[in-house]
């Protein structure tokens, strides 16, 4: 292996094989997906960048551990089926996984091939081995003879999938409850098309029916049913995953006008209820000419990209400076190319409408950063008498989400934690006897690879819980 | 699952519906909602429960036709489905136990949100009032069925063709003149109805409940759309609602958010029933 390096053109270890995306031009016109991934050959190339470190410093970097050196060597060799077998031993949904994950500050930050030149594209080889196997294999799972022992699942996002799939190859029988009418959590509602391919998340919505798990839409937790009724149908242990739905607004004056949305509804009304497909959809979404968009993270590039999609001219409105922004660089960068302008450095004071009650402005306060603190985060104060207006046709706030409270109603003693998670021990148990919790629900708006290892650690003490009692 | 097993035109354009949903039925409370899609590419739209039956596992809804769900949902048929029956959601209507004598005030189409209340409340040995108020006399239903449960039943007509001409609140003053006084007063119908309403009864100290409709989509406290401003508080109707303190609501702000999706939803309505002209 060394030899070999040695012997090609340094430059080339030295750069990843480049991706095909879009056009920028072209893909603001639609909803498809932005990046199209790497053929074969391309994957092939970049996997023979790795270098099959013996102490793998990016498998550190990754969540759930996935084996990274392992299933690359596999792409070497182009057993793309095994590859993906590979990656599968840790990671249930490797096409999401290799779309979603921030690989730049986990598994891709400690490559170290990222000393010299650029780290190895572990997410788009992860990506590439998923799609390829979706796209030439059948999934195949032989199922485990059934423990007789019944999980609830509340919640089909990314922490609660996981827990299924982990609970139903040990034997359990498991039932997953959701609100929507559509499976996948914010996999499906929040995420747009462009980044994460419904059909994507469908598939592996599949999978897990092949495997046995039931689904039961329309089914709100706290609502629909409660604690007493999984009781009595004969569950043994509960998974609550609803994670963080509840959106955040500024509080500031104004919020109600007409034109101001919550990046959730934004982003529902579009990706869920196809609100870019209206009138073939009946559900409606307006917007006009410019935009704005206030936060840093995934949530505003999201919002800000499908309100580009929808025709509009976009400002992202940040309380820092890029650098800070918590969103993945990549969706950054995309934003950009796409045309959207950031503003540094703004926070809102208050919205300003007509008299019809539609939003025309925003009156801002210019922020300055100071130094960083022990902790490195930099803080921000406002330029006293900075302030000036910025005038659009609609505003998106994107600042964050809290836990959804619905869950507490239907478990009236469940522990919370100050700020409205779910608190739980190391084993992820709640205070509720046999009741487990994971995901957003508890660590407050996090990633999709983060819910899921939560997903899973949770089937494993549930299986201990239910086994020992 | 979500069967329409009950189909009734009431009064033109109002429809009454019985859908089986054993969950929803089970588990329904007077003053709850359901949120519901007719079909895959349909919208998701809130009705109140008009009224539950758990053993039978019906749920019964009212809805007059205004828009595109609405008339779809009124062109189906005993033994047909609709796609996404959810709920109950909401909070419940909480009553005092202290409380002994309630009016009752229904605009349009505030029938179904008081009548599983009434219901109940009668149930329970109240003294009960209603007003119930419409356009003409057509828009008047369920008269007979609210006579049952109430000692008073008022009745108005913008247009003077049925009880007496005027609004519901002309009754509520001429009430209230004359003395009356109600440990409870509950308001549903049209915004500014209910604003009306509120601006009497403010005056006497009367405390005064509502059932808001601001435009919802999850039904579920996820997407915010449907926040009002309730006191100094933002309140999400859907969870945190739909009935709250008449005297706290800020109606205006409720009234110009709803106007929001006109000319869309006429739009989308628009283009449905050319549809239906050509025959598809
Ligand atoms: C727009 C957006 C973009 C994002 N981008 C990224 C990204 O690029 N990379 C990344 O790693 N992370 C991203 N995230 C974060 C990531 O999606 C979440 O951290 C992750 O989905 C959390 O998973 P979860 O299973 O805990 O909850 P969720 O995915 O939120 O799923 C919870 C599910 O529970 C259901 N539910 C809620 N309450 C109830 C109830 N009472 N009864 C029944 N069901 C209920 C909900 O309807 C939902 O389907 C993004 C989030 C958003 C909103
Ligand atoms: C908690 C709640 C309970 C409700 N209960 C009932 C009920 O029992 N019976 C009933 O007939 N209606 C009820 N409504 C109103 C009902 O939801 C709307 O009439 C329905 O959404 C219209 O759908 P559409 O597609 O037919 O019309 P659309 O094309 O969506 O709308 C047509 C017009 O109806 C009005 N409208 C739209 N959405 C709403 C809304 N959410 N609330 C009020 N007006 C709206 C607007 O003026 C709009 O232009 C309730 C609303 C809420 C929030
Ligand atoms: S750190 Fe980078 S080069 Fe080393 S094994 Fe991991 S991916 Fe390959
Ligand atoms: S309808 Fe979405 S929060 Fe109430």
């Amino acid at each position: 292996m060394q030899n070999w390096i040695g012997g090609i053109e340094k430059l080339e270890v030295l750069k990843r094989v480049s991706i095909k995306e879009q056009e920028p031009e072209k893909r603001v016109n639609n909803f498809d997906e932005v990046c199209l991934g790497y053929s074969s050959d391309e994957a092939v190339q970049e996997a023979l960048r790795c270098l099959e470190c013996k102490n793998a410093p990016c498998i550190k970097g990754c969540p759930v551990e996935v084996k990274i050196p392992e299933f690359i060597r596999l792409i070497k060799e182009k057993k793309f089926k095994e590859s993906y077998l590979k990656i599968l031993e840790t990671n249930l949904l490797p096409a999401i996984c290799g779309r979603v994950c921030p690989q730049e500050t986990q598994c891709e930050k400690n490559c170290v091939r990222g000393i010299k030149g650029e780290p190895i594209a572990i997410g788009k080889l992860e990506r590439f081995v998923a799609d390829w196997f979706r796209q030439n294999c059948e999934f195949e799972f032989e199922k485990p003879e059934s423990n007789g022992k019944k999980v609830a699942i509340i919640g089909s996002g990314p922490a609660g999938l996981s827990c299924a799939s982990s609970l139903a190859k040990l034997g359990y029988e498991v039932v997953i409850f959701e609100a929507f009418h559509k499976l996948g959590g914010v996999l499906y509602y929040g995420i747009p098309e462009f980044r994460l391919p419904k059909e994507v998340v469908e598939w592996e919505i599949e999978n897990l029916k092949k495997m046995g798990v039931e689904f039961r839409t329309n089914m709100v937790f706290g609502k629909t049913f409660d604690l007493e009724d999984l009781k009595q149908e004969g569950f043994e242990a509960v998974f609550i995953s609803s994670g963080a739905g509840l959106p955040n607004f500024l509080n500031i004056e104004g919020e109600l006008l007409n034109g101001i949305y919550s990046a959730n509804e934004f982003l529902t009304r579009v990706n869920l209820m196809k609100a870019y497909k209206f009138p073939e959809y009946d559900t409606p979404i307006k917007l006009g000419k410019k935009v704005g968009v206030i936060g840093g993270g995934n949530v505003a590039m999201d919002a800000a990209r499908v309100a580009r999609r929808l025709g509009s001219e976009v400002y992202i409105l940040y309380r820092r400076t890029e650098a800070e922004m918590p969103a993945r660089k990549e969706e950054i960068d995309h934003a950009k190319e796409e045309g959207i302008k950031i503003l540094e450095l703004v926070s809102p004071v208050r919205f300003m409408g007509d008299e019809t009650g539609h939003v025309r402005a925003l009156e801002l306060v210019k922020m300055q950063l100071s130094q960083p603190d022990s902790s490195g985060r930099r803080s921000v104060k406002p330029i006293d008498g900075s302030n000036f207006i910025f005038e659009a046709d609609n505003f998106i706030v994107a600042i964050g989400q809290s836990p959804n409270p619905l869950v507490k109603k239907a478990i009236p003693e469940l522990e919370l934690n100050p700020n409205g998670s779910i608190k739980v021990n190391e084993n992820l148990m709640t205070n509720v006897e046999g009741v487990f919790a994971g995901g957003d629900i508890v660590t407050g708006a996090a990633t999709v690879i983060l819910a899921m290892g939560m997903g899973k650690k949770a089937a494993e003490n549930i299986d201990k819980y239910i086994m020992c009692s | 699952m979500n069967e329409i097993v009950i189909k009734q035109n009431i009064v033109p354009n109002v429809w009454l519906m019985g859908i089986y949903s054993p969950q929803v039925a089970k588990k329904a409370k007077p003053g709850q909602f359901v949120i519901l899609r007719v079909t895959e590419t349909g919208e998701r739209i809130p009705l109140t429960i008009a009224d539950f039956d758990s053993d039978k596992g019906i749920v019964f809804i009212i809805f007059q036709v205004v828009g595109k769900t609405t008339s779809i949902l009124s062109t189906l048929n005993i033994g047909d489905s609709i796609a996404d029956f959810v709920g109950p959601l909401g909070m419940p209507y909480e009553q005092d136990s202290n409380d002994k004598s309630y009016l009752f005030i229904a605009g349009g189409l505030g029938i179904p949100a008081i009548y599983s209340k009434v219901k109940m409340l009668h149930s329970q040995g109240k003294d009960i009032e209603i007003i119930v108020g419409g356009r003409s006399k057509e828009n008047i239903f369920f008269e007979e069925e609210l006579r049952k449960y109430c000692s008073s039943l008022y009745i108005s007509t913008n247009d003077g063709s049925y009880g007496q001409k005027g609004l519901v609140t002309d009754i509520l003053t001429q009430l209230l003149e004359n003395g009356k006084r109600y440990d409870e007063i509950f308001a549903v119908g049209p915004v500014l109805m209910m604003k009306a309403v509120v601006d009497i009864t403010k005056k006497y100290g009367i405390k005064t409940l509502v059932s808001l409709n601001p435009i919802m989509v999850d039904g579920t406290g996820m997407c915010g759309g449907c926040r009002v401003k309730i006191g100094n508080e933002i309140k999400f109707a859907c969870v945190d609602g739909p009935i709250f303190n008449g005297f706290e609501v800020d109606f205006d702000g409720l009234m110009k958010r709803n106007s929001y999706y006109q000319d869309l939803e006429n739009l989308s309505y628009k283009e449905h029933k050319c549809k239906i002209g050509l025959g598809e």
